[in-house]
């Protein structure tokens, strides 16, 4: 599902970030990526999503390589990953339905698909009884769950999320936690950056470990 | 899918068909996002009425500014239009010039090869058109004598067109004997037609000038509102959306702003022209005048909406092409 061939990430003034990375998560797999701050996790994540691209080497999504991606390829190549991100990025102006049927909205789903799928999202994350709600009245808890049923409202092969639990107490992020497995179970490829190390340790998945911008674990 | 074939069951169940696989499906989204669209940037409007209603007025008023010089043209058009410009001169022939002597003048100007055409009314037939057209009739059968002299009516060559060698041709008339006064009849009119012309082309460039102001006028709303909506186009992007769908509701937005203005505008025109008719007409009444007020007509008001939805359009677009580029997630 997803590839990483010999990828190093230059910034310009900056070093290099990310240096010779390489593994492969298959189809279904779950994984942690860890390591200090500035190791790279954001880097990592980033040229999956291609809102970078690395400076060498190749990542393939899905059998596709991200590096060779035309632009205007690239809105259908963040289609098949859903973002899951630490500040959770709702719409404050909008309800919690609106916010999870976005990736619907522009996938060009009709109106009875959208309502069906979301209420589907919300009741897997258990939030449906607050669809009408918008995100200020949630707690980060629920907050970071309507992040995680707009990302998997479009059903994406992937599910990449960056610190999920960042802002969350230790039994929440336990629960966000079960939610990625859950996802895991029905063959979604989870890649979660966290630095919270004593709670992956209490789950047994494969554990990917940067320092310096190198891959030491995987 | 290749994985398919290793976990068939699991992934089919979470694997759904995407929008957009075959031709219909594809139609039909095509439908959703454009209904989107067309619709989300309505109700923002709506949204933030009061901004909006200023921008609205604003264009509004630069449009009618545009359409009301338009139609004012139109309407004085329609007064000159009925006028023909000629090049005819009428030559006054001195009161002692027996009316042989006149036709023998007439014959020596119909030689001249400039000239297409010498008409001559005599004294009598000049008296009766005059009592008949000009109002005054009781009052000339108060005088014992006819005071009107024998006029010659000179028609030059189509071809005779600039107005240097007309004046040559009129200054050799007026120095023959036999003339006392020569005059370019309907010199008034061309120089009337030529007014107009010069207003009219002021006109088109003021509209051009007022398009261009309505056009930037509409693309630093817009700009405005890509301004406010950063956040919602970043996540957009973020979760899958193609260009075409972020502009889409801006375009609509540039649009609406356009279509409405344009609407404004034509009851802006309308309610001026209403106001200024009955005045108008009136006035046209005490002058004899058949004179009636020009409205925009059906073809006049749907090229002012289409124009003006147009230049909104127009203008938010080039606000999404400089600008959209610069937003991308981080």
């Amino acid at each position: 599902m997803l590839k990483f061939e010999h990828v190093t990430m230059r910034y310009p003034g900056a070093g290099d970030v990310l240096r010779d990375v390489n593994f492969h998560l298959s189809r279904g797999e779950m994984a942690f990526l860890t390591g200090h701050s500035g190791a790279g996790k954001s880097t990592l994540l980033k040229l999956i999503a291609v809102i970078e691209r690395s400076s060498r080497g190749r990542v393939f999504l899905d059998e596709q390589n991200l590096n060779e991606a035309k632009d205007r390829q690239v809105p259908f190549i963040r289609r098949k990953v859903g973002l899951i991100f630490q500040d959770y990025k709702l719409l404050q102006d909008r309800t919690v339905f609106d916010n999870v049927a976005l990736p619907l909205v522009i996938a060009g789903y009709g109106h009875h698909e959208i309502s069906r799928r979301v209420r589907a999202a919300l009741s897997k994350v258990g939030l449906v009884n607050k669809e009408r709600k918008y995100p200020a009245v949630l707690s980060g808890g629920e907050q970071q769950r309507v992040g995680i049923a707009r990302a998997v409202v479009n059903k994406p092969p992937m599910i990449l999320a960056d610190e999920p639990t960042g802002n969350l107490d230790p039994d929440l992020s336990a629960e966000i936690m079960r939610l990625f497995e859950q996802f895991q179970q029905v063959g979604v490829t989870v890649l979660i950056a966290t630095h919270d190390i004593s709670l992956i340790k209490q789950m047994n998945h494969r554990i990917l470990k940067l320092d310096h911008g190198q891959l030491v674990t995987s | 899918m290749k994985y398919a074939n290793k976990k068939p069951v699991k992934s089919e169940r979470w694997q759904t068909k995407k929008a957009g696989g075959n031709f219909v499906d594809k139609w039909h989204a095509y439908k959703n996002l454009h209904a989107h669209a067309l619709f989300s940037s309505l109700g923002r409007l709506v949204a933030s009425r009061f901004s909006s209603a200023l921008t609205i007025v604003v264009l509004a008023i630069a449009i009618s500014l545009a359409s009301g010089f338009y139609i004012l043209i139109a309407n004085l058009q329609q007064l000159v239009g009925n006028l023909e410009a000629s090049n005819q001169l009428s030559l006054f022939l001195k009161d002692d010039v027996s009316e042989v002597k006149a036709n023998k003048f007439a014959d020596s100007i119909r030689r001249n090869p400039d000239i297409q055409e010498v008409k001559v009314i005599n004294k009598e037939h000049a008296l009766a058109e005059f009592q008949s057209y000009s109002g005054f009739g009781e009052a000339v059968k108060a005088l014992d004598k006819n005071p009107l002299p024998i006029v010659l009516q000179v028609l030059p060559r189509n071809s005779f067109e600039s107005e240097q060698a007309l004046e040559v041709l009129l200054a050799e008339f007026s120095s023959a004997v036999e003339v006392d006064f020569a005059q370019m009849d309907m010199q008034w009119v061309k120089r009337l037609k030529s007014i107009m012309e010069v207003a009219r082309r002021g006109v088109t460039l003021l509209s051009l000038l007022l398009g261009a102001g309505v056009l930037f006028i509409t693309a630093n709303t817009i700009r405005l509102e890509l301004h406010n909506r950063r956040d919602e186009v970043v996540i957009a992007k973020l979760v899958g959306a193609t260009n075409g769908f972020i502009h889409r509701p801006f375009l609509y937005s540039g649009f609406w702003i356009g279509f409405f203005s344009g609407v404004t505008a034509w009851f802006i025109v309308t309610i001026i022209m209403l106001i200024l008719k009955q005045p108008v007409e009136n006035l046209s009444r005490l002058y004899d005048g058949t004179f009636h007020v020009l409205f925009l007509g059906f073809i006049e008001t749907l090229a002012l909406l289409v124009i003006s939805s147009l230049l909104g359009v127009v203008g938010s677009w080039i606000v999404l092409h400089f600008q959209l580029q610069q937003l991308n997630p981080e």
